[in-house]
């Protein structure tokens, strides 16, 4: 009991500047095969303000962990096992349903890939700028009508007052993510989740939207969190990394740690077998070869162990814990990775290793 | 670190392994496997489809099952009510109500299944040239259905009866005509949807001709929905033939069905409402059953459903 | 080296739409694929890079224009040559999940091609379904598997598998990676490298990603709505790109390198490709062009060589 009070006390007390703290998430869908341990115990916090990229893999459980934030898992099939979510010292998973409504869309907001399916087709979008803005700020319709249009200014759409008096499906791709955007943003949360949200666009209106982005950060000082696959398109924004794979964290660190010096093989892996555009052409890219584990049946050990060179005997064995790595500036670089137990062999990063050929 | 059981040995590098890395370790489940399972966990349905293979059943058995024939009558026991001799009762003519009742089954479920295999057979094929074809073919063969459609089901028997005689035949004809209609149309909008697909250009790319992408790729992934819309033709045939012969239109005595026995019945409502009584509810626990597994089927093989 | 596989000439293909306008979705593009090469085609979504993939394989009849495989123009070919040709010419698809038949198991999808050419049979036909699994990275035990049960990477690599069982020298690989993680995309580069040089395979290679396209091509042809602007050797146009457009295309790219990447000044285009229904008049990107002048807006530029194998459609862009 007193451990508790002691654990809530510390929630409470803790930096000021934290805004998330997910403690030990997990999450499992239970399907007709069997249980799916799609998220198995996550940690991570963010700041108020700060940029985090989660990268991984489909299946990875990266999307999975942020629908969990926002309570957003269909359940059943989903079924959140254990943890705890702390947004501004209160747990979000011991929130009703109806709680939530007043945290979802005021405090934390979402966008997602496929914006043509998270906008309702049948209502112009100004329209449903409003309803957020009515619903939470308790605004009157006028009020709102002007804040949508200041909304879809803010966003970059030429012509805002008559972009909100049209529907979704007169708005081309890049518009309508920025029009989601509009929606996310419109009421100030302090946290806003970007799951994939320029996958499904090409590459010149993925770059206005990214850039678009980290100018509305700094404008709003909203925290981020940013989901994708691709390392590339968080090189801009992100200010800390959380690289997922098989329902876990296995490295977090600041882009800096991440980029220049990961340490877990699997970020190895995605830094490596993608093409630079602005390197010569003749390097092969070294792909991770193999498929991650279906998480109907995870491995005991380390999930990545089958496509990792480096695996170790232990590594089919035992699940390996955070290890702090390398104390970067603000000691918060871990890989969740053998290799850095002071028994295993020495190894040499690939990464720093190759940027040494290329800076030759 | 503290981790003392560890010993220098554990960190032998030992390397990839892609075998087990791209090895599969969910159990192989074809589509009707996968289907059937899910169709098992929903009890509804599944107490249904008992329902209905009971039914069938007894309309099979259940006139060996008792020493009264259907059409045997006995004017010592006019309309009685059930009794341990008479489980249905009798009718005012004293025959056996319960020989009668799964005689009347066989009747409407032998006019309800061939209807309904006709209809599944000319939808399927009809529809999916429509929408295979698309075009000018899609839209005449569609303004044909609308046209026949436009006809209502009782003009068609009254017409039929013109040149037939009544009985089973003119109902079968006149359900089938108007029936498979809404097949075609299911089936060509799955066609039209899945001949986009990239598994339909892939064939063509291989040189597949035009019968094979129907049969192996088209219509295979059509299945289920033709046999979600087959569950709720059969009890709509059901319906129909016993609407029909209710109005006098279908079977004639002393041949049985659901509806005719109904007819009857309802004349006696008043003093004997056990003769309207067994046909009425064998009538609507069947519908309700194939009707309760048709939902229960659309839950198990819709695909926009898989996980 | 430079013996000419496929030449296209001047291929059109226009679509109707609803309200009885033209689509133009491939506006006259003309370039050769030379065998054992491959040549890249890039290009955002809606310039055409699919449907002009998809008509240089016959799924679609050519509006106008020409494509000659090894002397015989393809768009003349009666049923029985077409079926020929398919055995030359195959394609990748590019979503792995609806380019799979999901009733079929991955014998019968990979088989397919066998069968329609009559090529093996029986114990032959099985033997030949598991060396081409084996050739792609999969084992005789995912034989009689369904779709569904493969992650993304190893169900494209089945469809590259039904591509090669009936031994094409020619591949359309169309967009063959952009729905896979980037971590799997090199899986699959590789191994459609590796195959290039295994069986001398000529490919054209479609994405929407210049960084992979540079990567596995040696020629790029850059296309926006139903032309090609831009189209040389890969080197030389991430050297020395020419056209505005193929350099803003580039410029877009991330860049997994925070250092270079948040130093990098961008050139951030405006607005959005216009609809191909509704193509400016003059060329087709001066709406978004930095640098367009007055000429650009009449009159439309054709492809031309300004520099040895370096062709390029801009008025902007003067011949040394």
């Amino acid at each position: 009991m007193s451990e508790n009070k002691n654990e809530k006390l510390k929630n409470i007390t803790e930096k000021e500047d934290v805004l998330l703290n997910v403690k030990n998430l997990q999450v499992s869908f239970d399907t007709y095969g069997g249980e799916v341990k799609a998220v198995r115990g996550v940690n991570f916090k963010l700041d108020k303000g700060e940029t985090l990229a989660v990268v991984g893999e489909s299946g990875c459980g990266k999307s999975v962990t942020a629908q969990s934030i926002m309570q957003l898992i269909p359940m059943p099939p989903g079924r959140i096992k254990s943890g705890e979510v702390w947004l501004d010292g209160r747990d979000l998973l011991k929130y009703s349903d109806k709680e939530m409504e007043k945290v979802r869309g005021k405090e934390i907001s979402m966008i997602f890939q496929d914006p043509m399916t998270s906008l309702n087709p049948t209502m112009k979008v100004g329209k449903q700028i409003m309803e957020a803005l009515i619903k939470h700020q308790n605004m009157s319709k006028s009020e709102a009508k002007d804040k949508a249009v200041e909304m879809l200014k803010l966003v970059g759409l030429p012509n805002p007052e008559r972009r909100a008096e049209q529907y979704a499906h007169e708005y081309s791709g890049g518009m309508r993510q920025r029009a989601m955007i509009a929606i996310a943003l419109s009421c100030n949360p302090k946290l806003l989740i970007a799951d994939e949200p320029t996958t499904a666009l090409d590459v010149t209106i993925q770059a206005q939207i990214m850039d678009l982005m980290a100018d509305l950060q700094k404008k709003l000082d909203t925290a981020i969190i940013l989901i994708t696959h691709d390392l590339g398109v968080v090189a801009d924004v992100a200010k800390k990394i959380a690289v997922m794979y098989a329902g876990v964290i296995i490295e977090y660190g600041t882009y800096k740690d991440i980029f220049y010096n990961p340490k877990h093989p699997y970020t190895w892996g995605l830094l490596l077998s993608v093409p630079r555009l602005d390197v010569k052409k003749d390097l092969r890219l070294v792909p991770i070869e193999g498929t991650p584990p279906d998480l109907i049946a995870p491995p005991k050990g380390c999930p990545f162990a089958a496509r990792c060179e480096n695996a170790m005997k232990i590594c089919k064995e035992k699940m390996p814990e955070e290890i702090k790595v390398n104390g970067s500036e603000e000691g918060e670089h871990f890989a969740r990775c053998w290799l850095y137990h002071d028994l295993a062999p020495k190894v040499d990063n690939p990464v720093t290793k190759r940027r040494a050929k290329l800076n030759e | 670190m503290a981790d003392m059981n560890l010993r220098k040995e554990d960190f032998e590098v030992v390397g990839k392994d892609l075998k087990s890395s791209e090895e599969i370790v969910r159990k192989s489940l074809t589509y009707w496997q996968d289907a059937w399972m899910r169709l098992k966990s929903n009890r509804v349905a599944l107490v249904a489809l008992i329902i209905i293979i009971l039914m069938v059943g007894m309309a099979v058995f259940a006139p060996m099952m008792t020493e009264y024939s259907y059409d045997e009558q006995n004017y010592d026991v006019i309309s009685q009510p059930p009794n341990s001799e008479h489980w249905f009762g009798t009718d005012e003519l004293g025959r056996d109500l319960f020989a009668r009742s799964w005689q009347g089954a066989r009747t409407s479920l032998f006019v309800a299944f061939v209807a309904t295999i006709i209809n599944v057979t000319i939808g399927v094929i009809y529809g999916g040239i429509s929408g295979y074809f698309g075009g000018k073919t899609d839209i005449v063969m569609m303004r044909i259905i609308e046209i026949i459609y436009s006809i209502p089901r009782l003009l068609w028997v009254i017409l039929l009866l013109v040149v037939m005689k009544p009985g089973i035949k003119p109902i079968i004809i006149a359900i089938a005509i108007t029936g498979w209609g809404g097949m075609a149309r299911v089936v060509r909008g799955q066609v039209l949807q899945l001949k986009q697909m990239e598994f339909v250009l892939a064939a063509k790319t291989l040189g597949a001709d035009t019968g094979r992408i129907l049969l192996k790729h088209l219509i295979p992934n059509t299945m289920g929905p033709i046999i979600i819309n087959l569950t709720f033709q059969v009890p709509s045939a059901v319906f129909t033939e016993a609407f029909l012969s209710y109005l006098g239109l279908g079977i004639p005595a002393p041949a049985a069905s659901w509806g005719s026995l109904a007819q009857s019945g309802t004349k006696m409502i008043l003093l004997y409402p056990h003769m309207l009584l067994f046909p009425a509810a064998l009538i609507s626990i069947f519908m309700l059953a194939f009707n309760l597994l048709g939902d229960g089927l659309r839950d198990a093989l819709d695909p926009r459903l898989r996980a | 080296m430079n013996e000419t596989l496929i030449s296209v000439r001047d291929l059109k293909k226009y679509f109707t739409v609803r309200g009885g306008k033209t689509l133009k979705a491939v506006d006259g593009i003309s370039f050769d694929i030379h065998k054992g090469e491959t040549l890249g085609l890039v290009g955002e979504s809606g310039c055409g890079k699919s449907t002009a993939g998809r008509t240089i394989v016959r799924l679609y009849e050519a509006t106008g224009g020409e494509i000659i495989y090894k002397d015989t123009n393809i768009n003349k070919l009666n049923k029985k040559q077409l079926k020929d040709y398919t055995r030359h010419a195959q394609m990748i698809f590019q979503d792995p999940y609806a380019s799979l038949n999901p009733r079929m198991t991955v014998t019968d999808i990979v088989g397919e091609g066998i069968d329609i050419h009559n090529l093996y049979k029986g114990m032959e036909r099985q033997k030949r379904i598991y060396e081409i699994l084996e050739l792609v990275g999969l084992s005789r035990e995912h034989a009689n598997r369904f779709p569904h049960e493969f992650s993304g990477g190893q169900r494209q690599r089945i469809g590259v598998a039904r591509a090669l069982a009936i031994e094409p020298d020619f591949i359309v690989a169309d967009e063959p990676i952009s729905a896979l993680d980037v971590s799997i995309q090199a899986q699959v580069v590789n191994l459609l490298k590796d195959l290039q040089d295994e069986l001398d395979l000529t490919y054209l290679f479609i994405a929407h990603d210049l960084s992979m396209v540079k990567h596995i091509s040696d020629r790029v042809a850059v296309m926006y709505l139903g032309s090609i602007m831009e189209l040389t050797e890969s080197n030389e146009l991430y050297d020395n790109p020419l056209h505005p457009y193929t350099k803003a295309l580039m410029s877009a790219v991330p860049i997994p390198d925070p250092d270079i990447s948040r130093a990098k000044k961008r050139i951030i285009l405006q607005g959005d490709v216009p609809s191909p229904i509704d193509v400016p008049t003059g060329c087709k990107f001066q709406g978004r062009c930095p640098i367009a002048e007055d000429i650009c807006r009449v009159e439309e530029p054709a492809l031309r060589e300004v520099l040895p194998g370096h062709e390029v459609a801009c008025h902007m862009v003067k011949k040394p």
